[in-house]
């Protein structure tokens, strides 16, 4: 990137904040090739503004509404062409402490010019960006959302429209009660983050447990009755597991 | 403040009489406030508890027991209710004697009151019987007299904690995330709009005074409204159009004394759980008015489910809770409740303006 300017997006909610690191950075393109090529004020506008406009650097508040900077910055790694991320905060004792664990580069908020100056110039000699397990440890939270590819852009998926996950072979499948979309992630992984909203109903199946209308006990060709669950907005019945059948007891409305 | 804050460190140094004389000119003993609800329920509650234990210790038997404390309710109710009263009627005078007079006067006027209920309404009127008597004059000067200890006691007892609630009070208040966020916009003002800075700076600076005051003492309510209102002005210039405030202190008496930052830290967390996590405008409410001798203040704004750790959130309540505890008993009250995806606060505290 030697001649070209950096481009960078700033992703802040407060208004001031962005204005004010807008003023730094026009201080620092004084010394270094640089370009505010967008702004967004959550981590939805961001990642519409980043997948039609790439950048090279993205500056991220960590608390933001809607989807917070730490999220954001997950759903980053799927694009093709990532932004090299630096973290804004006011205060977050937390998140610091972590970010010095694994060396994610952060800025404290007021920011000094010549602290900026020092991680831009410092993203020219290729930081390695932020592990997504590091990220995950650093937002202990689950995601507000899914984020899988579709013709080249990422789509991102409420988690709480989901009505199922289901592991195929290489992928899981995500079904609203719209839509199925493909996800790379693993079963196990999601059972993990999502364990609040999801229930195990199959070695391969998460249901969430709010999309659960009850249960139904349905003949099998061999003879044998085994139980399903209903859903609510899905015509599906999905099998439950012999092994699982012990939330039809705990979850029990069938 | 200091002083007790540092204490410990020094008490080996100091020598004893020193110590006390500190101690007493910080916490000055004093009658209890015998108009408050919360002393009073109190003297009514332990005086039965101890009416009922002598008669547990008088009574042979369990039958016998019913007998023994219906004789001593005979006395002690009478005793009990017209002190209750005399004491609320004379609660100024007493409080304006030394402590040391306040105390006799008190145990008089139960020695006084326990004899004439006992010679008016006893049913052994007609022959005095003296041990009889004296055994309710031990009785009734012991009650009082443990009484006003325990009193003198909780008083001590808790005025170290309110000065220790001032510091507890400066570091809950001043939420970091709101100070640095606070000087950065601030900051983002001085190129665009030096005047607007000024401003700001003005209102922070007026708000950390308060918050690194004394705030042991009552203060009026309308110091307390004009600060929220400076505190909302800087939360404003960094969320902008996603904050908007309604005030309704038409009936707001404005000299009423409340304990200083009552409502601010409430707004605080308003803004912190309510309004920043949203992206749309949200909107906070304040209600202040008076209604039979209470000075109502209720405060409302956007409930978040998901809203992150409320940890903060519960510290500021049982803080303030334990003021208005501290300053009026069991006359101060804090409430918190969820409906309709609005989150409300409602204090009550007793209408006292200065004299």
């Amino acid at each position: 990137m030697s001649n070209l300017p950096l481009k960078i997006v700033i992703v802040d909610d407060e208004i001031p904040a962005r204005n004010r690191l807008r003023d730094l950075l026009q201080d620092c393109a004084e010394e270094i090739s640089l370009e505010v090529v967008g702004e967004a004020s959550n981590g939805l506008e961001a990642l519409a503004l980043l997948q039609s406009c790439p950048a090279d650097v993205a500056l991220l508040d960590i608390r933001m509404p809607e989807m917070d900077g730490l999220e954001l910055a997950q759903h980053l790694h799927k694009l093709s062409a990532p932004p090299a991320i630096i973290f804004t905060t006011a205060y977050d004792a937390h998140a610091i402490q972590a970010f010095e664990v694994h060396a994610v580069d952060y800025l404290l908020k007021p920011i000094r010019q010549a602290r900026l100056m020092e991680a831009l110039t410092r993203i020219d000699t290729a930081i390695p960006p932020p592990q997504e397990a590091a990220l995950r440890q650093l937002r202990p939270r689950p995601r507000t959302h899914l984020s899988v590819h579709e013709r080249d852009r990422i789509r991102l998926i409420p988690a709480s429209d989901v009505v199922y996950l289901r592991a195929e072979l290489k992928y899981v499948t995500i079904r609203t009660h719209e839509k199925e979309h493909l996800l790379e992630e693993s079963l196990i992984r999601l059972e993990e983050e999502f364990g609040e909203r999801f229930i195990r109903i199959h070695r391969s199946c998460l249901v969430a447990k709010d999309r659960i209308a009850g249960f139904e006990k349905t003949p099998e060709e061999n003879g044998e009755a085994r139980w399903v669950v209903l859903l609510r907005g899905v015509e599906e019945k999905l099998p439950v597991s012999r092994r699982q059948l012990h939330i039809v007891r705990e979850l029990g409305r069938g | 403040m200091k002083v007790c804050a540092t204490l410990p460190e020094t008490l080996t140094s100091i020598p004893v009489s020193q110590v006390t004389s500190i101690n007493q000119n910080a916490y000055p003993d004093a009658l209890p406030n015998f108009r408050n609800l919360g002393t009073m329920l109190r003297i009514l509650v332990s005086v039965n508890a101890m009416g009922f234990a002598a008669a547990l210790l008088k009574a042979p038997t369990g039958h016998g027991f019913m007998q023994e404390f219906m004789e001593i309710a005979a006395v002690i109710q009478p005793v009990l209710l017209i002190s209750l009263l005399l004491l609320y009627a004379l609660h100024r005078p007493l409080a304006r004697l030394p402590y040391a007079t306040g105390i006799a006067a008190v145990l008089l006027l139960e020695l006084i009151l326990t004899t004439m209920t006992y010679w008016f309404g006893g049913t052994k009127a007609d022959n005095i019987d003296m041990g009889a008597i004296s055994r309710y004059w031990i009785f009734g000067l012991g009650v009082t007299g443990v009484l006003l200890g325990y009193f003198n006691l909780r008083s001590r007892a808790l005025s170290p904690a309110l000065s220790e609630a001032r510091l507890q009070a400066l570091q809950a208040r001043i939420r970091p995330h709101f100070l640095f966020n606070s000087i950065n916009a601030v900051l983002s003002l001085i190129r665009a709009n030096p005047k607007r800075a000024e401003q700001a700076l003005e209102d922070m600076a007026d708000l950390f005074r308060v918050l690194m005051a004394d705030n042991r003492q009552l203060s009026p309510l309308q110091r307390e409204v004009q600060l929220c209102r400076q505190y909302l002005q800087l939360e404003q210039l960094r969320l902008g159009e996603r904050l908007k405030v309604e005030w309704h202190t038409d009936n707001m008496p404005p000299d009423a004394l409340v304990p200083p930052l009552v409502l601010q830290p409430l707004l605080e967390n308003a803004v912190y759980h309510g309004i920043e996590p949203l992206a749309a405008p949200g909107i906070i409410s304040i209600n202040i008015f008076k209604h039979h001798d209470e000075v109502h203040m209720v405060l409302r704004n956007p409930y978040q489910p998901d809203g992150d750790r409320h940890g903060g959130n519960k510290m500021a309540l049982n803080n303030i809770r334990e003021r208005l505890a501290l300053h009026f008993d069991a006359e101060g009250r804090l409430e918190s409740k969820i409906s309709d995806d609005i989150y409300q606060v409602h204090i009550t505290i007793p209408f006292v303006v200065t004299t």
